[in-house]
């Protein structure tokens, strides 16, 4: 048995790659863009910062209008856990503070802080951090302050994936430069230009997480980047630390299906690469890795490639909060025909939104790889969607091996229980079904319908299941004191009896309010123990929220708080409900009505499943 | 709203269509050769009365009426009907055949993409059922005919039922392989002997050959251009080659060998063409093949054992029934999932 084992891993270990299922390979239209150097934008006058460009909380203000700031200087710090910090990228004025246009495919305006550039560029102090010779806790602390975020598209804070270390051991650092959709080639350009920096910040990712071992892989349609990468490696010399070429096959930039290619791993749905002691991180963002440790420069510029319909596609190193007009200008302004921009990739990019049919307000944040001027001609119009005629194309081109023409069919359904069940929730939204589809059903859209869907029954769920029991609750408490009124009266009937047991009374209430006490404490802890098993129930969120667009996690974050808020109401009831009740007896009574509420409440829903099983 | 893909590299459905009714050309060529234009005559009548009532039953249903016209389906359902039922028989067979499987055994379920069922073989078996007579009526192979038609001689005898006079209808038809097979062997000839009359050509019926050939040749065109599988044409004829050839070698002198249920009959039309269609079929590479095999081995028994010469129709039927519960228990292993 070990020895098979020991052959099928060096059976793997000597493949070059391991295939995923499906995958398309559409025009690259890469060269376009990579034939000037990546080239700097001049200063633009006037800055927009989103302050939400990352997967998560809103960061906290530490400015206000008027404020003279410096380039570098923290303009709001992270907050929670999952937030991002934004700095000023340039030194000048913060102007205003308000809603504006974002790049988000809602269209909808957000919290931006608007810069004036006094366009002296002036940097505040610079603290490089002796990263070999710091705790990893500090670390992990100060890199909360750096405002990097995954820059490969995903914008989740860097921060908590290198918080990882301690929690399980990560043994593989994957460096992510597949860069597998068509039009873009800002890492690319990054890789040929910058691979010695790019090392170093592997280096340090590999530093933090403690990983034994280093996997770069790059599709083969950038021989010039894995070249320039192996000999950046080879001069560090680095062990450990391998480019991998894989085929040219998207959506290989894909985490999961890029980790399967480089390890003949699958990740299982249900963790996260860190739970298997794999991290992934995109070239850019380890660069700004050993831009913040070895500069001291936090998170404020990327490599954008601005290509499709402009007069010379190039790549241009962007302040966050540059309007895209100032990039289009500096591609040599778009085509007459072009009618909008995409940002990301063809496959799956959005159009900018438009205020007013003008897109140049619009400011690059930190998920900005590419910005395609494009026209109909670069993207024709699709036909209109004709039925489904099941030829199962999807299905063969989908690297999850998912089957779309069913999930499309469930979602159009609404058979949302049936979507679930044909893990709709592990769609990549990669939109390779789309691509290959003869009837031109837009099945994405349907598949974010549908994942919208069931997220937003889930809550109702919740929500009803919350409002049920307390209710049942209050109900069992109405019932209770108008027994206690009748008690009282009765009792008020016998005040000659009274009189005779008061010496027996007094001996009792001695010891009662002691217990009385205890009692209302263990009540309360254990209202609180209630209010967070529930929690902790519904800790199982659906799963892959790390990758879903950002749209989706939004609208996740949008409902957790939601959820959380519905909780603590819960919790604040359970407290000033006991607090009211003095008596032992009536928390034993209440425990017993919340008991009964629960088990009614299983009761049915073990009915239920027991119905959906037959 | 993002609307992302923005590519897009997919033939249209019109664009798949097109190419399968291509694909039938070279076997239309070789039926022409081998039992001269009537069929032509049927293919048109075919076509017309398909595009007619396709157009017809769209308006009803308030149906935008060119996008699914152009489509292409029906064209396609009516090509294969047409080859699928004798090209001398009377011209308001093939309208009514057509009509019923454009109208209730596709339209009536919602259309394109809609029928549970193949609507051709539907048809077909319509047909079968109810005009027995006319659909076993099958014209001899020129080369065999007693009695060659002109090309307006058969137009008439498609249009008026009369033949030039001094011409029985003997002279012109003849039985297919198939069912002189079933009934000689049930006047206990031996296979052997049977397979010695002049109908039988070298692997399957003299001429029909041509045409499974042609159809084949048509089959390798729609894999090359990905517009079927390979699961479903392997696992038919594997199917077949298989549970014949068992039959054959236990006992040859009532069954015939595998290379005549492969080249006769509809198996090859059917291998390509029939259980081919994608919206009465499962979608998953094992639910093909489970698919296909099971078309295969009742086609077989149905021929050997059943009262029809050929089974195709009927099989393809049957299974299009099981298609939603093979496509459930088939379900490919989802990355990151176990089993």
């Amino acid at each position: 048995m070990n020895a098979f084992v020991n052959i099928t891993s060096l059976l793997k270990s000597a493949r070059e790659f391991f295939p995923f299922h499906g995958g398309v390979h559409p025009p690259e239209n890469k060269l376009q863009s990579t034939v000037l150097p990546i080239a700097q934008l001049p200063l633009p006058e006037k800055l927009i910062l989103p302050l939400r460009q990352h997967v998560g909380n809103i960061p906290r203000l530490k400015v206000i209008v008027g404020d003279i700031v410096l380039k570098g200087q923290l303009l709001a710090e992270a907050e929670g856990m999952v937030s991002a910090a934004i700095h000023a990228p340039t030194s000048g004025v913060i102007t205003a503070i308000e809603d504006a246009i974002i790049p988000h495919p809602s269209g909808l305006p957000d919290r931006c802080v608007t810069l004036l550039a006094d366009g002296k560029d002036t940097w505040i102090a610079k603290t490089p951090i002796d990263w070999r010779n710091t705790e990893r806790a500090e670390l992990v602390k100060k890199l909360r302050m750096s405002g990097i975020v995954g820059l490969g598209g995903a914008t989740f804070p860097t921060h908590i994936k290198l918080n990882a270390q301690g929690k399980s051991g990560v043994h593989t650092l994957v460096i992510n430069a597949a860069e597998c959709e068509p039009y873009i080639t800002c890492d690319d350009k990054l890789m040929r230009e910058r691979a010695a920096e790019i090392v170093k910040g592997i280096s340090i990712a590999q530093h933090l997480l403690g990983a034994e071992q280093v996997l770069i892989g790059i599709e083969d349609n950038k021989p010039e980047a894995s070249s320039a990468m192996r000999a950046a490696v080879a001069e560090g010399l680095f062990d450990n630390m391998q480019v991998k070429t894989v085929p040219t096959l998207y959506p290989s930039g894909d985490a999961r299906r890029l980790v399967y290619l480089l390890m003949g791993f699958e990740i299982p749905s249900d963790k996260r690469s860190t739970d298997v002691g794999i991290q992934v991180f995109n070239v850019a963002t380890v660069l700004a890795l050993h831009r913040y440790f070895d500069y001291g420069e936090p998170s404020l510029s990327r490599i954008v490639s601005m290509t499709g319909d402009v007069a010379q596609p190039q790549n241009f190193e962007v302040l966050f909060g540059t309007p895209v007009g100032d990039l289009v200008k500096a591609a040599g302004g778009a085509k007459p025909n072009v009618n909008r921009y995409i940002m990301g990739g063809p496959m799956m990019g959005f159009d900018l939104p438009a205020f007013n049919r003008e897109y140049t307000h619009v400011p690059l944040t930190k998920a900005a790889n590419c910005i395609i001027a494009a026209s109909p001609a670069l993207f024709a119009e699709p036909p209109p969607a004709m039925p489904c005629i099941r030829c199962a194309r999807c299905a063969d081109v989908c690297p999850v091996s998912l089957q779309p023409q069913e999930l499309y069919w469930f979602a159009k359904g609404k058979e949302l229980e049936k979507a679930r069940e044909y893990k709709l929730f592990d769609c990549i939204e990669c939109g390779a079904c789309s691509y290959v589809c003869p009837s031109n059903i837009p099945l994405v859209q349907y598949y974010r319908y549908g994942k919208s869907e069931i997220i937003a029954l889930d809550r109702a769920k919740e929500a009803a299941d919350i409002a049920r029991e307390r209710n049942d609750f209050k109900l069992e408490r109405i019932e209770r004191e108008k027994n206690e009124r009748a008690e009282r009266n009765a009792v008020k009937g016998l005040a000659a009896k009274e009189a005779a047991l008061a010496k027996a009374k007094t001996a009792e209430i001695t010891d009662a309010p002691v217990i009385a006490v205890d009692d209302k404490k263990a009540a309360i802890t254990a209202a609180i123990e209630r209010a967070k098993a529930i929690k902790a129930g519904q800790a199982d969120a659906p799963k892959n929220v790390a990758e879903v667009s950002s749209s989706v996690a939004a609208e996740i974050k949008a409902i957790d708080a939601r959820r959380q808020a519905a909780e603590s109401k819960l919790v604040d009831t359970a407290l000033t409900d006991s607090a009211i009740v003095s008596e032992a007896e009536k928390q034993a009574k209440i425990a017993a009505a919340i008991a009964k509420a629960k088990a009614a409440k299983e009761a049915k829903l073990a009915e239920q499943a027991a119905n959906k099983l037959t | 709203m993002s609307r992302s893909p923005y590519l897009s590299a997919a033939p249209s459905v019109s664009v798949i269509m097109l190419k399968v009714a291509l694909a039938l050309l070279p076997a239309i060529a070789a039926y022409v050769y081998v039992y001269g234009p009537a069929i032509l005559v049927s293919i048109t009548l075919a076509t017309v009365t398909a595009l007619g009532v396709e157009a017809a039953m769209l308006k009803l249903r308030n149906r935008p009426v060119k996008p699914f016209l152009y489509d292409g389906s029906a064209l396609v359902t009516a090509w294969l009907l047409a080859l699928a039922i004798p090209p001398l028989a009377p011209w308001w067979l093939i309208v009514v055949g057509v009509a019923f499987s454009i109208v209730i055994a596709k339209q009536l379920y919602g259309g394109l993409g809609y029928n549970p069922f193949n609507p051709a073989m539907i048809g077909y078996a319509v047909l079968l059922i109810s005009f027995p007579l006319l659909m076993s009526g099958w014209s001899a192979p020129l080369e065999l005919a007693k009695v060659q038609l002109s090309f307006a001689e058969q137009l008439n005898y498609i249009f008026s039922g009369h033949l030039p006079t001094g011409v029985a209808i003997d002279a012109i038809t003849s039985a297919t392989p198939l069912d002189y097979l079933k009934t000689q062997l049930t006047l206990n000839h031996t296979a052997q002997a049977v397979m010695n009359a002049p109908i039988f050509g070298a692997f399957g019926g003299k001429g029909n050959e041509l045409v499974t050939f042609a159809y084949l040749l048509g089959g390798l065109y729609l894999l090359q251009q990905n517009i079927i599988t390979w699961h479903l044409p392997v696992a038919f004829l594997a199917a077949i080659a298989l549970i014949s050839g068992a039959f054959y070698m236990v006992d040859s002198s009532h069954y015939v060998s595998p290379l005549f249920h492969l080249l006769s009959g509809a198996t090859m039309l059917a291998a390509f063409f029939i259980i081919t269609d994608p919206v009465s079929g499962p979608t998953t590479p094992r639910g093909k093949l489970v698919f296909a095999a099971g078309i295969g081995l009742l086609t077989y028994l149905i021929r050997v054992l059943g009262g029809y010469p050929d089974g195709v129709a009927f099989a393809v039927i049957i299974f299009n029934i099981c298609v939603p519960l093979i496509d459930t228990y088939t379900q490919p292993r989802v990355f990151g999932h176990a089993k």
